[in-house]
């Protein structure tokens, strides 16, 4: 069965838009991820302009962060003057990466920029978090206790000046780090068409030393308000969010979200961690891939203006 | 030489021959099945049945041959082509089409080498092959010699992805003077003016040619979610955040276990 889209004038089917938003809706309830850096190629392969797509994912990341934020916020698994700082932070790097990107469309090449950061940024956090979490596995089953706080983990950065106790986090850090991290994810984030879910829970998690779900459920709150932004924005100033393409998003989005943060409450932390380092490793390397591969067509049409 | 002048001599004094009889000159009437295509949620394409009738036909030697070409609304295109640098495939050269149709289809009684000399087949752009795309080199526009790799790779993938078709056989004769064809809208065809381009060819050379079009736009809730989101781009915006947000407060309720 298919279904035309207005926006993005072509017809797709409904089923296999619909699957894919269950399926990326999974995996960013379990991870806190928003998902964005799975969605946005599938919806591109299955034919969707590029500009459609990006623009109409925020939408469905705004509906399914919103969902699974609710979850967390219900467990008190968020901590919300740390998003408020992070926030803070980040819909300035927001600006300063779309003014960025403009930049770089303006001197031409912007998609390999794109494809070479993104492998760059996933090969290197994949593997950063693989390594750390499989450490930290084979220690707990080497019998050794795994130390909750391990000696020399807290880096200089946390012991500057503007010290704030985030009392669900049990950290007690300046917020100069807090807002820098936010910064830095809402630069990447526009600059590479992603809610950034899948770089501030490794960085909360590793350089703040927030706890792994207090971690996931905060960042949720930061993908909630920089993709409803997103949406916005996008509508204003490109007219390219699809409304009927957001809500199969989000209705399969939603749901699969939902399975997917009950799943993820019930693994343990390391394994969560584990597996996200696997996922993002996983993306990096295909699209390293396609880099290095000759293509099957040397040629391809872009439309001007799309 | 002078052989080549006199033949140039008889064809311009045919020409004025043919000029004078104006009056009594072949007349091509169209009519196409759907004049108005409509795009609703469940499009899949359309199919259009285009009849043609030779009217005021003239004596003489020779059957009648159709060529229809219909061409979709314009759009520029850049086709890109990867190399490889430092190991990584990167787009390294491009050209620009300029207006070209988002749709071409071409269909002939015959294959078109067999109905007119290449000369006049490319001045009336018969064909694909024949077909003027405009590119943009620098500040010039020109278009380039039928092999440039850039312009078949264009001609190409519009071919696979069905915007560009070529029916050597796609006319069907009913009677020496009237002819009938079908062709397909794809689903993934933008909205806009189709024309349809009839000419008509008798012993190799064009007699007349006529033309009609159809319109395809989009209908019902699309239309509207469409027209809604252009006017009103912030007011659409604030509507789909806020849906998002119901939706996500929904799902949560409604699934929630605890």
């Amino acid at each position: 069965m298919t279904i035309y889209l207005p926006i993005a004038e072509i017809p797709v089917a409904i089923f296999t838009i619909f699957a894919m938003g269950l399926a990326v809706g999974f995996i960013s309830g379990m991870f806190g991820v928003g998902g964005g850096f799975l969605m946005t190629p599938l919806l591109i392969f299955t034919g969707v302009p590029a500009a459609v797509a990006v623009a109409s994912v925020s939408a469905h990341m705004a509906a399914s962060s919103f969902s699974g934020a609710l979850s967390y916020l219900r467990k008190g698994l968020i901590d919300l003057p740390l998003a408020g700082f992070l926030l803070a932070g980040g819909l300035a790097g927001t600006a300063a990466g779309v003014g960025t990107f403009a930049l770089m469309r303006a001197l031409g090449q912007v998609d390999l920029v794109i494809g070479i950061s993104y492998v760059l940024l996933l090969t290197g956090v994949g593997a950063l978090m693989l390594v750390e979490s499989l450490r930290f596995i084979l220690r707990a089953w080497g019998g050794t206790p795994p130390a909750v706080r391990r000696p020399g983990t807290h880096g200089w950065f946390l012991r500057l000046p503007l010290k704030v106790r985030f009392r669900r986090s049990r950290i007690y850090v300046s917020v100069i780090p807090i807002v820098v991290i936010g910064l830095g994810i809402g630069f990447l984030g526009a600059l590479l068409g992603v809610g950034g879910g899948f770089l501030l829970v490794p960085a909360l998690i590793y350089l703040l030393r927030v706890p792994t779900q207090m971690s996931v459920g905060t960042s949720l709150v930061l993908t909630l308000v920089t993709m409803t932004a997103a949406t916005i924005l996008h509508a204003a100033f490109n007219g390219t969010v699809d409304a009927v393409l957001a809500l199969i998003l989000m209705v399969g989005g939603t749901l699969g979200a939902q399975f997917g943060a009950r799943a993820g409450q019930r693994l343990k932390a390391e394994y969560l961690r584990l597996l996200l380092a696997l996922l993002v490793l996983a993306v990096g390397l295909r699209v390293g891939f396609d880099l290095v591969r000759p293509p099957a067509d040397p040629f391809a049409i872009t439309q001007q203006g799309r | 030489m002078a052989a080549r002048a006199l033949r140039c001599l008889i064809f311009a004094a045919l020409a004025v021959l043919g000029l004078s009889g104006g009056a009594r000159a072949e007349r091509l009437v169209l009519s196409v099945s759907q004049p108005e295509v409509l795009i609703t949620s469940n499009f899949t394409g359309a199919d259009l049945v285009l009849f043609g009738v030779v009217e005021e036909r003239t004596p003489g030697e020779g059957a009648y041959d159709f060529a229809v070409t219909v061409r979709g609304p314009q759009e520029t295109f850049v086709t890109w082509r990867k190399s490889r640098v430092l190991g990584i495939y990167v787009n390294t050269d491009s050209r620009t089409f300029v207006d070209c149709p988002a749709v071409l289809a071409v269909a002939t009684n015959r294959p078109a080498d067999q109905i007119a000399e290449p000369a006049v087949l490319r001045r009336e752009q018969i064909g694909l092959s024949r077909n003027i795309f405009l590119q943009r080199v620098g500040s010039d526009f020109a278009d380039v010699v039928p092999d440039d790799p850039f312009r078949l790779a264009f001609l190409r993938i519009k071919a696979s992805d069905g915007l560009y078709v070529e029916e050597p056989q796609g006319v069907t004769l009913l009677s020496p003077s009237v002819f009938r064809t079908s062709f397909h809208i794809p689903a993934s065809a933008p909205v806009g003016l189709y024309e349809v381009s009839v000419k008509l060819f008798r012993n190799g050379q064009m007699l007349t040619e006529a033309h009609t079009a159809v319109t395809v736009r989009k209908d019902g809730y699309g239309q509207d979610l469409a027209a809604f989101s252009e006017a009103h781009g912030w007011l659409y915006g604030f509507s789909v955040a806020l849906g998002a947000l119901l939706v996500g407060f929904c799902a949560n309720i409604l699934l929630r276990r605890d």
